[in-house]
């Protein structure tokens, strides 16, 4: 251990940033009161993943060293997403030749790269939280943080200490529900079909609260639940966790 | 065949309102994968079987020089005879002059997606020789002139009252009032037909699942016996198969045997293994008299020593395409060529070129879930990254897509000018939004607001109100 407190960069992720603030103050909060300083290095923007997935590895490259030099400082990076988190530990090592310094260094924040539940559990030993939310919910498992990441258990198991909530789990928990990040917009209609099996789901779960660590595939299962009427609330697993459920769930909540 | 694989986004626009293949489709996840999954569970070592398949295969694939001169000898020395085609045109004419040599009016054909690759039956029928496809579901499809739309359930795009309304048109001379209302009646049906066909045969070809360099033995995997129906009644057995299929050892292959039903069907093993070396010999009690094996390229040679190099430890067992929620979305068709799926998106490319099968790669969401069931452990999602790697090199992404693409990376790439336009695009959101807290219509972004809403942002962006908090605090 450091013998001091861990220094946290939070790296905010793109879509916290320009939409759901609310997360990132939830996972500062989550990361503060399991004994870490949080910091915000100003200089981060995207992790990259739009120029990854487009195969432009020119920028992805140019992003991620952006990124670790931003994180440089800092004892872990941690983000309230799966993907992001993902992006920086497994694959900005590759896009730099074994060798170089670039490699040297991405491999470095690699290491110490977190997704923001896994890191409270793995690397903190959070085990208790005070946060109440006597709702029925279901955990959606975001491709990301579940196959590069092996995020499985860990968000189960702070929410079983949440007084009053119930988890319930949905059919096909871990089949992807169409974002896929470009491809909700490269392929509509087969991203459509998917969120609508994915929302069937759901909805047969009987949950009153559908929860995930992605801000993404939740905007995406939001957007789909909210267009066909249905009165299931959207947030992020960090939201419930910090106890910050005060606010409207993402999309509204009253019919809009 | 026919390649349509450009045309992915509009053949998948027609599976998705296509009613009945939506039905048919429901199929796909409820059998292969609750059966793959409770075999793998009876299994413990299956993991530990992933890493040494893949190891058999890298290691063959790093010596296939070795191994295919190898196997030549073994099959010859069994009284075999061995014919190499570089492609597709040169595999056909071998195939013909067999077959004229022999005489043969009728061809029984086992199912193999190397012959859907290279258009045999459409050959064979010009030659006027009669391919008869003896696998079931290779047998609806030829009954209705199309092609495989999963590599091993090759008629799964359909429904049983679609093959029963086949059946009944094809078999017109069977009773009119006979009862096909199960799936068990159909195969009785199409045995009985498929009868007569085997003993009528002249020439029977397979495809192989494996071929063993040790012994020069040609392996096929079936469920229905068809396959051995196929290669030992006809005077003649033709393997047509790929270069790829080889493996050193019996031993080797008794390993990727553990994997390929568990991973395809949920079996422990299929209900036929049926290994074959060289004709029938004087003491044997059947077999053909002759044994031909085409080993065919291609395509495959390229792909050695680039990047691609995995896609060919593939064993075809489909369960990337049983656990794609695109495939499982559209079906196989729509992959507009032989391979559908996630193997199909990355193989694909390399055989009909990256200009005519893009789309195939871009088609997937990166959920990783072909590449955590793959038994021969391909890295398949990484592969169709690569792809886009090489299509974005070459410039063949939409205009929009790539400016668009572009613009953004150079705002991502300057931090400061980023905090501008996103303080600027929160606030443009928030404004177009008056105050719903979602919006069923934003400009530029109808790709997402056809199907959803969007969520109107919260307040300022997460870096104005840190800053702000920063500062007051």
């Amino acid at each position: 251990m450091l013998g001091r407190k861990p220094r946290v960069g939070l790296f905010v992720t793109c879509l916290v940033d320009l939409l759901r603030p609310s997360i990132g103050f939830a996972a500062v909060r989550l990361l503060e009161k399991a004994g870490c300083v949080v910091e915000v290095p100003q200089s981060q923007t995207c992790c990259g993943q739009p120029a990854f997935n487009s195969g432009d590895r020119r920028d992805t490259a140019a992003l991620a060293r952006q990124t670790i030099a931003a994180f440089e400082e800092v004892d872990y990076l941690v983000a309230p997403s799966g993907s992001c988190a993902g992006m920086i530990r497994k694959h900005y090592p590759t896009l730099f030749p074994e060798g170089s310094d670039d490699r040297f260094r991405a491999e470095a924040l690699a290491q110490r790269s977190y997704e923001l539940v896994s890191f409270l559990v793995d690397v903190m030993g959070v085990g208790d939280l005070d946060a109440d939310y006597p709702r029925v919910v279901t955990y959606h498992d975001s491709c990301s943080g579940l196959r590069e990441l092996e995020i499985r258990s860990q968000p189960r198991q702070l929410l079983a200490k949440v007084k009053g909530l119930k988890v319930t789990e949905m059919k096909d928990a871990e089949v992807c529900c169409g974002f896929g990040g470009t491809f909700c917009v490269k392929y509509p209609e087969i991203s459509n079909d998917m969120v609508r099996k994915k929302i069937a789901n759901v909805t047969a779960s009987g949950a009153e609260v559908l929860l995930a660590g992605d801000l993404g595939c939740l905007m995406n299962m939001a957007g789909k639940l909210s267009r066909e009427g249905s009165r299931i609330e959207v947030r992020h697993v960090a939201e419930v966790l910090a106890g910050e459920t005060g606010g409207p769930p993402i999309g509204g909540g009253d019919p809009g | 065949m026919e390649t349509r694989s450009s045309e992915f986004k509009e053949n998948a626009t027609r599976a998705l309102h296509d009613a009945e293949l939506q039905r048919a489709l429901e199929n796909v996840p409820r059998g292969f994968i609750q059966r793959r999954l409770a075999a793998r569970d009876r299994l413990p070592e299956f993991e530990a079987l992933r890493d040494e398949a893949r190891a058999i295969k890298d290691h063959t694939l790093a010596h296939l020089d070795l191994y295919l001169e190898r196997y030549e000898a073994k099959v010859r020395a069994s009284g075999g005879h061995v014919h190499f085609a570089a492609d597709g045109a040169e595999a056909k004419r071998i195939v013909i002059e067999i077959a004229r040599r022999l005489g043969a009016r009728s061809v029984t054909k086992g199912k193999s997606m190397v012959g859907e690759e290279i258009e045999l039956n459409e050959a064979l029928s010009a030659a006027g020789i009669q391919p008869v496809e003896t696998d079931l579901g290779e047998y609806i499809i030829q009954l209705r002139g199309e092609h495989p739309s999963h590599i091993i359930a090759p008629a799964v795009h359909l429904t049983r009252d679609q093959v029963e309304a086949d059946f009944r048109a094809a078999h017109a001379h069977l009773p009119r009032e006979r009862n096909l209302d199960e799936a068990a009646k159909l195969v009785h049906e199409a045995r009985l037909v498929l009868r007569e066909k085997f003993i009528g045969a002249d020439l029977g070809i397979t495809g192989a699942n494996f071929l063993v360099a040790e012994t020069g033995t040609s392996i096929i995997v079936t469920n229905e016996g068809n396959g051995d129906l196929t290669q030992i009644l006809p005077k003649a057995h033709l393997v047509l198969t790929t270069i790829d299929k080889l493996v050193p050892t019996l031993e080797d292959v008794a390993t990727l045997l553990r994997l390929l039903a568990r991973s395809a069907t949920g079996q422990d093993m299929s209900c036929y293994t049926t290994f074959s070396t060289g004709p029938r010999r004087p003491d044997d009690p059947d077999g053909p008299e002759e044994y031909h094996v085409i080993l065919l390229d291609n395509g495959r040679s390229a792909i050695l020593g680039t990047p691609f190099q995995p896609m060919l430890r593939c064993i075809r067992c489909g369960a990337c395409l049983n656990h794609c929620p695109v495939y499982q979305a559209v079906g196989g068709h729509a992959y507009g060529w032989v391979y559908q799926g996630p193997m199909g998106a990355v193989l694909t490319p390399s055989l009909i070129g990256l200009d005519k099968a893009g789309q195939l790669p871009n088609a997937s969401t990166f959920c990783g879930r072909c590449e955590e069931v793959c038994p021969m452990k391909i890295p398949l999602p990484g592969m169709m990254r690569h792809w886009r790697e090489r299509e974005f090199e070459r410039h063949l992404q939409p205009a929009a897509a790539r400016y668009g693409l572009k613009l953004w990376a150079f705002l991502a790439e300057r931090p400061a000018l980023y905090r501008l336009a996103t303080r600027l695009g929160n606030r443009a959101l928030r404004l177009w939004s008056r105050g719903r807290p979602r919006m069923s219509m934003v400009p530029l972004a109808g790709g997402w607001t056809r199907f959803r809403d969007f969520p109107t942002p919260e307040g300022a962006t997460f870096m104005d109100q840190w800053q702000g908090r920063r500062s007051n605090g």
